[in-house]
Formats: structure tokens, C-alpha cells, sequence
């Protein structure tokens, strides 16, 4: 059984990412793109822990709950916008929502 | 176990205090005002950004940092670079505050939250000016951002605004997790997030840098709008209400170029054998996007928009700069000073032709303005002769700089460009200025006092800027050369 070194963290962490990437890049529901968002920074904080650890330094364990943090503020925003939206036009597809062209 | 209590130096971030700490008294304030008195807001917060622009200027000269950790550099410094800039954030609301007054009203969007959330704004912006420290920069970056979501689809529920406000939203909420994956790979590299330490190890840290140095171009490019990640701008720009529209064409832009200068510059000029020729392609691109496409927009709002990103261009050619040329910081610093005057200026002219929101914004509305509004227009032509760059006009002097620090550092072809693609945007220009004066139109205009005096203000100030840019530009210069010299020391 190979031993689990900081490699394999990292190559989840940019698997994770690039999920998280294409998500938002090929999805067109917002709240869908929103979850890819997530993604990508829940990939971010992996690659954090991974590193602390990996250095034997807590900053990057510090750093993910600024990370968290953050994120639950966004929902927050992110989750109102979306629902302001859904109310007006029915509905959540970013292919649906563009008035607006030049 | 031994707790120590890390030493503070609050008397340098009380500009950042004053103004997030304005904001939350408001917040309570509100519950307490009387209804008939709610107009105040506007006054309130305009006190709060003067108290805290009085402080900045008090800090012109000091050179310190504060919230050291044990063993480690401050995360928060201030020198004459972050002085500077928050000067420039702090005159960016005030007249945001100016310019937002009438409109709001006019507009039925008058809540009191619009003041407060364009406080905390500001206070983001501050902070990306002072950040030393990644993480510091993604937290400033995110405390710009979220306040600018929310003000984006103010003017809810018209769809465009809610429109614009969820592109925003879901293009900057992608563009930070790629830079916070920037970040996570900077520490991976080097061990640290602090911007000194990361100046003392990225040498070493090999192919896993260069990755976390395009992860975070990526993530900045996004916040300023250069192309080719510049998609977003024009409809949020355009769907946004107009006040918000000033406030993010020039906040937002200064606020991703403060932290961009910081990190580039400061921390990571051992790569700048890699991160110059790519910010270099980088303004090429968003030059040539910026300027050829704002050709063919009939919408006011939207063409400023697409200059917007053309000055985007323009600054990011000083950022190339700035590693083999001393003045490259500082000639990013004047352009950005003269840019806050000229496009201000040009917005509170928009806002003055917006009778009803979203009614007077295309460019036909300003058929004979030149005879209905003389000074008007006239303040119009000179804004947006300052924005083609033609002397004598802030726009030139930054232009001027811009070029020559380039030219310094070697990247000739990069001036060729922005002066080929300056002559391109002299078109759509100059085509406003040929509306209002050689056509006949009518149309409300709603000029107000303080509409009025911002338009007096940022023309006499584009004016003072072009006439006798020498003294402002030894302010920038100091304010550049401070920057790399405290970082380089700890």
C-alpha cells in the first residue's frame, strides 16, 4: 500500500479545482455555477490544510477559516441576488438572463 | 502556555477605522432618525470620508506597518503608496456621494444602506492599498467586492440591474476562488502568505510559483477588467445604477491595481522575467478589445464601459513597467489619479443626462447638448478630450508617463501599441463631442448643485493635472519609490 504523500493532497485539491472550473465554465444554472464556486474554493482550502501540514506551519489551517468565512458571506449575497432574480424572470438560467447586448 | 498580544499601531489604520466604523454607526443611526430626516445619510457619510481623508493626509511622510506576528512582517503597512491611494479611494466616494445625491432620488432608490455599503467599500479599497499580506489582499478583495454586488442590483427589481448584479457577482465569486487557489499555491511554494518572506523564498520555488503568479494575474485581471477577462464589464456596467457605475469604473479598477502593484512589484519581481511579458500581452489584448469595440456602441454607459477597459490597458502597461523602470509604479499612480478626475467627471455629466433611469443614456441624447447646456458640454468635450489623451489634459500627462516609463524599461512596442490604439479611441471620443455640438436635440437635463460642483471640481482638477503634472508626479514618485524600498526592508 503506497504511503499517502502531499502529492496525492495537491492532485485532489487541482482535480477538485478544475471540477469546480469546468463547472462554472459549462453549467447554466446559477445556483449550479454557485455549487462549482464553492468548489473551487472548498479545492483551495484542501490544498491549504495539505500544505500546513505538509510544512508543519498553522498558518495555513488559520487561513482556511478566513477562507470559510468569506464564503459564507458570499452565499449569503450570492443566494439573494439569485432569488431576486428568480422572482422577476422565473427563472435561473444564465442563458435566459441577458437583456443587455453589444 | 504563553499568549502574547500581537503590537498594534491602531493610529495608522484609523483612516480604514473612521471609515468602516462610520458605516456600522450609521447602520445603528438609521434605526433612530427620523423618517423626514433620512436625507441626512448622504451628509453623514460624506463627513466620515472627510474626517478620514483628513487623517490620510496627515499620514503623508509615515512609513510603518502593524499587526506583526511573532517572528514575522507586518501585515498591514502604511507608506506613502497606500497614502496615495487611499487619497484616491477616499476622493472617489466623496464625489461617488456627490454624484448620487439627486440621482437617487430622482430614481426612487434613496435607502440609506446605499451610503453605508459604499462605505464599507471604500474601506475594502483602503485596505487592498495596505494589505502586506495574501491574505489580507483576498479579505480587502472580497470587502471591495460583496458591498459592490449588492449596490450593482440597487435598483432592483428592474431586471437589467438584477442582471448585472448576478454576473457580477457570479464572475467575481469565480474570479477570487481562482486567486485564493493563487494564494493556496504561493504558500504551498514558499511557506508563507506574507509579502516580504514571499520576496525572500519565490526564487526557490520553482515551477509551483510561476503557476501561483498566473493564478493570481488571472484572479487581478479579472477585478480590473482587462481582457480577455473583461466579459462581465460592459453588462454590469451598463445595468448597474449610473452612480455605481462611477464608483466601480474607477474604485474597483484603482482598488485591483493597488493590490496588483503591491504583489507584482514588491513581492515577486525575481519573476518578472516570467509575469512581464504575460501583463505585457495581457494590456496588448485589452488595449486592442478595449478601444475597437467601444467603436460600435450606441449606449453611453456601455462605451465607458469598454474604455474602461481600455484604460485598464493603459495602466497595466506601467505595471509591465514598473520592474525595469523606476518610474513605472509611479506613472501607474498618476494615471490613476488623473483617470479618477476625467471619468468621474464624465459619469456626473451621464448622471445629469439620465432624467430617468435608464432614459438619456444613449449617445443620441446628447444631439445639441453644446447649445442647451454650454458648460455642460463644454466640461463633457474636456473630459473626454482628457480621455483620448490630448493635451493639455490629466489624461495626456498620464498617458505621457505611462509611455515614457515604458519606453525606459524596454518594451517600446508596448508604448507603439498604446499610442496607436489612444489614436483609435479619439473616434468614439470625439464622436460625443461632435454630437453635441454639430446636431440639433432636445432633452431633459437635470443639473443640480452638487452635480454641478463635482463637474466644476474634477474639470479643474483634470485641467490642473494636465497644466502642471510636475508636482503631482514627484508626489507618485515618492509614493512609488517607498513602496519597494519598505518591502524590500521588512
Amino acid at each position: 500500500m503506497p504511503e499517502v504523500t502531499i502529492d496525492w493532497y495537491v492532485a485532489l485539491s487541482v482535480i477538485l479545482f478544475s471540477i469546480g472550473a469546468l463547472g462554472v465554465l459549462l453549467r447554466r444554472n446559477a445556483i449550479i455555477l454557485f455549487m462549482s464556486i464553492e468548489m473551487m474554493l472548498n479545492a483551495a482550502n484542501l490544498a491549504f490544510v495539505a500544505f500546513a501540514r505538509h510544512l508543519g506551519d498553522l498558518d495555513g489551517q488559520v487561513l482556511v477559516f478566513f477562507v470559510i468565512t468569506v464564503a459564507a458571506a458570499e452565499v449569503a449575497v450570492g443566494l439573494v441576488l439569485i432569488v431576486t432574480i428568480f422572482r422577476t424572470k422565473k427563472s435561473i438560467n444564465i442563458d435566459e438572463i441577458h437583456l443587455m447586448k453589444g | 502556555m504563553e499568549f502574547q498580544v500581537p503590537s498594534l499601531n491602531l493610529l495608522i489604520v484609523l483612516p480604514v477605522l473612521i471609515v468602516t466604523g462610520w458605516g456600522m454607526l450609521l447602520m445603528l443611526a438609521e434605526f433612530f432618525i427620523p423618517e423626514e430626516k433620512k436625507s441626512w445619510a448622504p451628509w453623514l457619510t460624506m463627513l466620515g470620508l472627510v474626517l478620514a481623508l483628513i487623517q490620510t493626509i496627515g499620514l503623508w511622510g509615515y512609513n510603518g506597518g502593524t499587526f506583526t506576528p511573532k517572528g514575522g512582517a507586518p501585515m498591514v503597512v502604511v507608506d506613502n503608496f497606500a497614502t496615495f491611494l487611499n487619497i484616491i479611494f477616499l476622493l472617489t466616494g466623496i464625489l461617488t456621494v456627490l454624484i448620487s445625491i439627486h440621482y437617487l432620488r430622482r430614481t426612487g432608490l434613496d435607502r440609506p444602506e446605499y451610503y453605508m455599503l459604499l462605505l464599507f467599500s471604500v474601506s475594502g479599497m483602503m485596505l487592498m492599498g495596505m494589505a502586506n499580506d495574501l491574505i489580507l489582499v483576498f479579505l480587502a478583495l472580497e470587502l471591495l467586492s460583496i458591498p459592490l454586488y449588492i449596490l450593482s442590483g440597487f435598483a432592483w427589481p428592474r431586471p437589467d440591474s438584477e442582471e448585472s448584479a448576478m454576473k457580477y457577482f457570479l464572475l467575481g465569486a469565480f474570479s477570487s476562488s481562482i486567486f485564493v487557489f493563487g494564494i493556496a499555491l504561493t504558500y504551498g511554494s514558499t511557506g508563507t502568505t506574507s509579502l516580504p518572506l514571499v520576496l525572500e523564498r519565490i526564487s526557490d520555488a520553482g515551477m509551483l510559483g510561476l503557476v501561483a503568479t498566473a493564478m493570481l494575474i488571472v484572479g487581478f485581471a479579472f477585478k480590473v477588467a482587462a481582457a480577455p477577462f473583461h466579459m462581465w464589464t460592459p453588462d454590469v456596467y451598463e445595468g448597474a445604477p449610473t452612480t455605481v457605475t462611477a464608483f466601480m469604473s474607477v474604485g474597483a479598477k484603482v482598488g485591483g491595481f493597488a493590490a496588483m502593484l503591491r504583489v507584482f512589484v514588491a513581492a515577486l519581481p525575481q519573476l518578472g522575467e516570467a509575469w512581464v511579458p504575460a501583463v505585457a500581452g495581457v494590456a496588448t489584448l485589452t488595449l486592442i478589445v478595449g478601444n475597437v469595440v467601444a467603436i460600435v456602441q450606441p449606449n453611453i454607459k456601455r462605451m465607458l464601459a469598454y474604455s474602461s477597459i481600455a484604460h485598464a490597458g493603459y495602466i497595466m502597461i506601467a505595471v509591465a513597467a514598473s520592474v525595469n523602470s523606476p518610474d513605472g509604479v509611479s506613472a501607474a499612480l498618476f494615471y490613476m489619479l488623473a483617470y479618477l478626475f476625467t471619468n468621474l467627471g464624465a459619469f456626473a455629466v451621464v448622471i445629469a443626462l439620465e432624467h430617468k433611469q435608464g432614459e438619456g443614456v444613449m449617445l443620441d441624447d446628447y444631439k445639441g447638448l453644446g447649445k442647451r447646456r454650454p458648460w455642460l458640454a463644454l466640461a463633457m468635450a474636456y473630459f473626454m478630450l482628457s480621455l483620448t489623451g490630448v493635451p493639455p489634459t490629466g489624461g495626456f500627462s498620464g498617458k505621457f508617463y505611462v509611455f515614457r516609463a515604458a519606453i525606459e524599461a524596454d518594451l517600446l512596442w508596448l508604448a507603439i501599441v498604446g499610442v496607436i490604439t489612444s489614436v483609435i479611441s479619439g473616434y468614439y471620443y470625439l464622436r460625443v463631442v461632435y454630437l453635441m455640438y454639430m446636431y440639433d436635440g432636445e432633452g431633459e437635463v437635470v443639473a443640480n448643485r452638487a452635480l454641478v460642483w463635482t463637474v466644476g471640481l474634477t474639470a479643474l482638477a483634470t485641467l490642473v493635472l494636465g497644466l502642471l503634472p510636475g508636482p503631482w508626479f514627484d508626489m507618485a514618485r515618492d509614493a512609488a519609490l517607498q513602496t519597494v524600498q519598505m518591502v524590500a526592508g521588512g
